[in-house]
This record gives C-alpha cells, structure tokens and sequence, in this order.
C-alpha cells in the first residue's frame, strides 16, 4: 500500500518584522522577510509522523502558492524532511484571496494526486483558518480539522479537536483534509544532513495553465473580496507606569476604581 | 428591508452573547432572520425575537451533533435559498469560521473573517478588520455573490429591539458529504463559572512569570474579586501550568475586553495578536523592559507574587 501526502504550506512575512501593506492594499513583502508560516511547520511534522510510524510506503509533497521567494518555505519543509515539492507560482495570482487560494490550492492537490492532505491551523498572516474547510468542500472529501491529534490506519483518520465547548473524537475515511494546531506536537528542526539532502530533492513550479486556470478566475481581478483601505492602528497613547515600592496593589486598585472597573 | 440571516451559536437552547450582538450589526444592514439548528433550536426563539429577530428558522436533526461541520453548511445553504439574503453573518469561532467559508464557496461568494465592526455601505456591508496582531485596522467588502461575514465576540454592544421572532422549521436535505467526519466521542469542557473568555469584560491572564501551575491560584482568585474571565500566555500553558483554551493570543483566542490584566506575560507579538485591541490594558511585570508596558494604560513594575495579593486584596476591601 501506499500513501500519498500533500503538505500545505505558505510563505509569510515574519510577524516580528515591521509588516504594512502596499500600495495596492495587498502585503507588502518586499520590505519584510519573509518564512515558512510557523503553524505549517506542525503540518509538515505530522506528516512526517505519520509516515515514520507506517508500514506503508508514504510520499509526503508540500505544496505552496506563492512569490518566487516562496521557494524558501519549500526548501526548509524538505529539509525537515519531506520528499518533495510543488510551487505554484504566477503573476496573476498576485492578490488572490482565500476563496481563490483554494481553489488554485484544490487544482494542485488533485494533479498532484493525494490520498490525504495536511495543513496548519491558520496562516500566521492572513489567520483566516478556513482553507482547510474550503479544500475538502472543493475536493469533496472529509474534512478533519483542528486536530491536536492525529493518526492514520487501514484507510482511516482519527484525531481529537480540542473546541470551546467539549473535546471531539473525530473519524474519517481516506481520502480526507486534514489540519493541525500547534498542540500536535512540536516541529523538529531540519538537521545538517536533511538541509543538505534537501538540495537534491525535485521542486516542480507549475503555472495558472498548468492547473488548467484562467487569469480571471485569480488574483487581485478575480478576488471574491475587496480591501477599500488599511489604516496604521495609532499607536497607544503612554501609560502611567508606576514601580512597587510596597504599595504597588494598592495604587493599581486606586487606577482601576477611578476608571470605574471595581 | 432586505432579510439578514445570522447563525445561531446556542448550548441546547441557551443563546451565547456574540450571536445577540450579531444580531445588532444584523439590524444596520437589514432584517435579522436567524438560523438556529441541533437540540434546543426552538427554544432559542425568546432570546432571538428580544434582539430583533423578525422570524427564527429552525431545524434538528442527529446529525448536528454526530457529523462534524457539514450538516450545518447544508442547513444555512438551504436556509440562504429559502430567504435571499442580503447577507449572511457567523459568529467568529473555529467551526463559525469553516461553516461560513464552505457556505461562501457553495453560494458563490466571497467571505470575510473576523470582522471587528459592520456598517452599511453603497456596494454592500463594510467590514472592520483588525489585521498583522492588530497593528492595522482594514475595511473590506464582498464583491462577488452573497456577502458572507464572521464576526469576532465583542464586536457591538447588545441591544434589545423585540421583534416578531416567529419561529418557522426549515427544511434541509443533508448532502453526501455531510456524513463523511463522523464524531464518536465528545467529552463536554467542565464550566468553571467563570464568564466564557472571548466574553468577558474583563480578563486576568498569567504567563511564565507565575512560575507553576499552583501559582495560578493568585491569577484566579484576582479575576473572582473582579468577575473576570482567566487567561493565559502560551509559555504558561505550554508548561502545562493551565488548559490551552484558554490560551491568548495568535494560536489561542482573542480577546477585546474593557479590561485586561497582563501579570508575568512578556508582551510578545503573539500575545499582542490577541489582545492589543483591549480598551483598557494593565500589567504587572518585574522587568520594567518588558515590552508589554508599551502597551499599557497602567503598568505596575514588581513582583507579582507582591502586587498581584495585595490587589485582590484591596478590590475585595472595596468591594466590601
Ligand atoms: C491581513 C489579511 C487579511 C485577509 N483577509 C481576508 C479575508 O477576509 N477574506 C479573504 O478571502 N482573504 C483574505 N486575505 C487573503 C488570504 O489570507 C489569502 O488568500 C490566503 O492565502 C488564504 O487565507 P489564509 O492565509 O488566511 O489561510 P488560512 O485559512 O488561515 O490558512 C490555513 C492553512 O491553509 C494553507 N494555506 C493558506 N494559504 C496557502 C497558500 N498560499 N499556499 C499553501 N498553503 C496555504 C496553509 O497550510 C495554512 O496553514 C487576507 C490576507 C491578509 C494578509
Ligand atoms: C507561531 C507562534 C504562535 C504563538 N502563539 C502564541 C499565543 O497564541 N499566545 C501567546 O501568549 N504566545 C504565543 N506564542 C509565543 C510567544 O512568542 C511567546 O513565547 C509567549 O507569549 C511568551 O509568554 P510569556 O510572556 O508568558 O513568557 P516570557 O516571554 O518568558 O515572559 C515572562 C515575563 O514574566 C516576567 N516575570 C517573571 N517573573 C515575574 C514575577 N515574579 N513577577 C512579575 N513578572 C515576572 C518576566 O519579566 C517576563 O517579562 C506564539 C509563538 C509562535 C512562534
């Protein structure tokens, strides 16, 4: 038996950088680093869980749709150990949204043929949480999601979503979509050997007519949402900081009952 | 007036706050219609019509509880073809969001997440986010297809306005695919009688500096004097120190209370992602570097195993 795994993982700017938008209200990446958004990296370890604790013989594929400098995320999931990589890179797809990410996503995923795909919780940018959803309701298959987690048997996927309201056994036939969240487990770090090993392994760019897509349907033009502006959060005005000499409590109860909390 | 369908997110009948003031932004851009489903739907018509639902369509059915997701998107698919709504609202939670998205994509329409704040607009409802750990504020529209919107707790203060609230049963033909994640065990979350964290009007959070699990007692008895909501970093929880749920911030939730109390948190961005957006914020931290005091109305530098007991102490003083 064998089992084909595709990894979802986007490239983002780094959330400790200095992150705004351009002029065209998409990110501006050109002034921030850009990485492997944290939340995939738990995606990629739980593939590679999966496939170390499996008689099968599985193939775990990571798959980004992103800029040229995307490349990035994909080379550090492959030094971690994944055995292959698929960019999907295009100027048209500059702006695309989530409706349409998901669907340049499920058009990948299905050329690339899978059994299960696994993605992170949220993007560390965008932090929408839906791709996921929308990958099973386009591919039409079970979607597991928000994991803390996971494990695949004989054809089967099992995981625990941890809610608000209770903790959920969960339980579905391959083939199915996966997410996890950063409680799964912690991600390994790629070691010397698997950077290394990770120059050698194939990375295939396909483009919008590779996937059979038209500009139209993508991108800032195709966008099923539209951003009208982004204003910079002022900044807090400052506070009054005080140092415990011995009444520190005292002084924060006298500040909280003149805003009228107690 | 155009009709406004708004999910309900409902405990066997009894309506939770970010679905009433859903029901409030509803009211600027239409007629609120709400779409309640599962064990106790009909039961949530009083609550509904008090906030100004015109009608409550409702549904149960096993499924909602024994299939994860997709039973609900086929409810409000049917429930969107039934009323043409001028939109359609979700309250921001993990499964609100994953409904919503699935539905969007069914309808053919576009979605927004997390909106912060809705406003009536020439091309359709403008949405607030708040974007990049709150640092920057976005108004966004739908412009394909119905708008879909989740909105986060907090977002618009209650208002009562009754309405009709006649509760009409709403038919739904459940899809192939809404068998396919079957749930075979759920372990309910023991209420700890404090209010719902994303709720709260005020949240008392912990992190590293509280150093053990025991120590949170100081974090839980400060929040008990002031009726708040507890909270905590990722490192305290990642210790094991208090449950992920309650966790703050990027991966965990966010909060936009009157009031937050940051006791040993640092202030990192991902802490900040998920309560920058507090009205009033107060730390108590040692190291007066911590870059949580940039952040804050009032900021205590000092030991917290100090300052943290002698607050209580003085708000139950006050309180008498
Ligand atoms: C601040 C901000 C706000 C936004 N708000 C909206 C909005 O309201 N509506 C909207 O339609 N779009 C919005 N977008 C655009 C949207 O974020 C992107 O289209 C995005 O690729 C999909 O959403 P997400 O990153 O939030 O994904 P999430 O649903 O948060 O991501 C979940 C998982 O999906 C996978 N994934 C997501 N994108 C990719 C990708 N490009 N390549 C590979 N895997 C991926 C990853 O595994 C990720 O962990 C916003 C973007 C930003 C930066
Ligand atoms: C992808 C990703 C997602 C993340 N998501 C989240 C998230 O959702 N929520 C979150 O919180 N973090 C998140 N983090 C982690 C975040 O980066 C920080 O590591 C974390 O917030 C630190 O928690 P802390 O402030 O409690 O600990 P620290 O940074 O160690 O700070 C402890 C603070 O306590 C103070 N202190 C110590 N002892 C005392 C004392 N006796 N009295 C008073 N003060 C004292 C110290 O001065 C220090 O400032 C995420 C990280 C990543 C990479």
């Amino acid at each position: 038996m064998s089992l084909r795994i595709v990894v979802t993982v986007k490239y983002v700017p780094d959330a400790t950088g200095d992150r705004h938008f351009a002029d065209d209200l998409t990110v501006d990446r050109d002034d921030v680093d850009g990485l492997l958004s944290e939340l995939d990296e738990y995606a990629v370890e739980q593939a590679l869980q999966i496939s170390e604790g499996s008689d099968d013989d599985v193939e775990i594929t990571v798959l980004t749709v992103g800029p040229e400098d995307a490349k990035d995320a994909l080379r550090k999931a492959l030094s971690m150990g994944a055995d292959k990589a698929i960019h999907v890179e295009d100027d048209d797809l500059h702006g695309t949204d989530a409706i349409g990410t998901s669907l340049v996503l499920a058009k990948a995923i299905e050329k690339a043929g899978y059994d299960l795909v696994i993605s992170g919780l949220a993007s560390t940018d965008g932090t929408m949480g839906v791709v996921p959803a929308l990958l099973a309701e386009r591919l039409g298959v079970p979607q597991v999601t928000l994991l803390s987690e996971v494990s695949v048997e004989d054809g089967t996927v099992k995981g625990r979503r941890d809610g608000d309201a209770a903790s959920e056994q969960l339980e579905a036939s391959l083939p199915a979509v996966v997410s996890v969240t950063d409680q799964s487990g912690e991600a390994r770090y790629p070691s010397f050997k698997g950077i290394m090993a990770a120059k050698k392994k194939p990375v295939e760019s396909w483009d919008l007519s590779d996937l059979d897509l038209e500009a139209e349907e993508v991108g800032l033009e195709g966008a099923w949402t539209a951003v009208d502006s982004a204003t910079e959060r002022p900044a807090r005005t400052a506070g009054t900081i005080v140092k415990d000499e011995g009444e520190g409590g005292k002084q924060l109860a006298e500040f909280l009952a003149g805003q009228k909390f107690i | 007036m155009a009709e406004v369908l708004v999910f309900v997110d409902h405990v066997d009948g009894a309506v939770r706050k970010p679905t009433l003031e859903l029901l409030t932004l509803a009211r600027r851009i239409g007629e609120p219609v709400a779409v309640a489903l599962g064990a106790g739907a009909e039961n949530t018509a009083a609550a509904l019509a008090e906030h100004g639902a015109v009608k409550v369509l409702t549904h149960d059915a096993s499924e909602y509880a024994d299939y994860l997701v997709v039973p609900k998107v086929d409810a409000l698919q049917a429930a969107v073809e039934s009323v043409s709504p001028a939109a359609v609202l979700v309250p921001s939670s993990a499964e609100g969001k994953e409904i919503a998205a699935r539905l969007a994509l069914r309808i053919g329409s576009g979605i927004i997440t997390d909106a912060t704040d809705l406003e009536a607009g020439d091309e359709g409802p403008v949405a607030t986010q708040s974007v990049f750990a709150a640092s920057f504020t976005t108004k966004s529209r739908v412009s394909k297809g119905t708008p879909v919107i989740t909105v986060k707790p907090n977002s618009a203060a209650v208002e009562a306005a009754p309405a009709a609230g006649a509760v009409e049963s709403l038919a739904v033909t459940f899809s192939a695919q809404a068998t396919g994640t079957k749930v075979t065990g759920r372990t309910p979350r023991e209420s700890t009688g404090r209010p719902e964290l994303t709720e709260a009007a005020i949240v008392v959070s912990g992190g590293r500096g509280v150093n053990g699990a025991e120590n949170f007692a100081l974090i839980e008895s400060l929040a008990d004097s002031l009726g708040a909501a507890v909270g905590a970093s990722r490192a305290a929880v990642d210790a094991g120190w208090y449950p992920h749920t309650n966790q703050v911030g990027q991966t965990g939730k966010s909060v936009s209370p009157q009031l937050y109390i940051a006791n040993g948190i640092s202030g990192a961005i991902q802490h900040r992602a998920g309560m920058q957006t507090s009205k009033t914020i107060v730390a108590v931290n040692k190291d007066a570097e911590a870059p949580i005091f940039d952040l804050v109305d009032y900021g205590v530098v000092g030991d917290l195993f100090d300052v943290v007991p002698q607050l209580t102490e003085e708000i139950n003083t006050r309180k008498g």
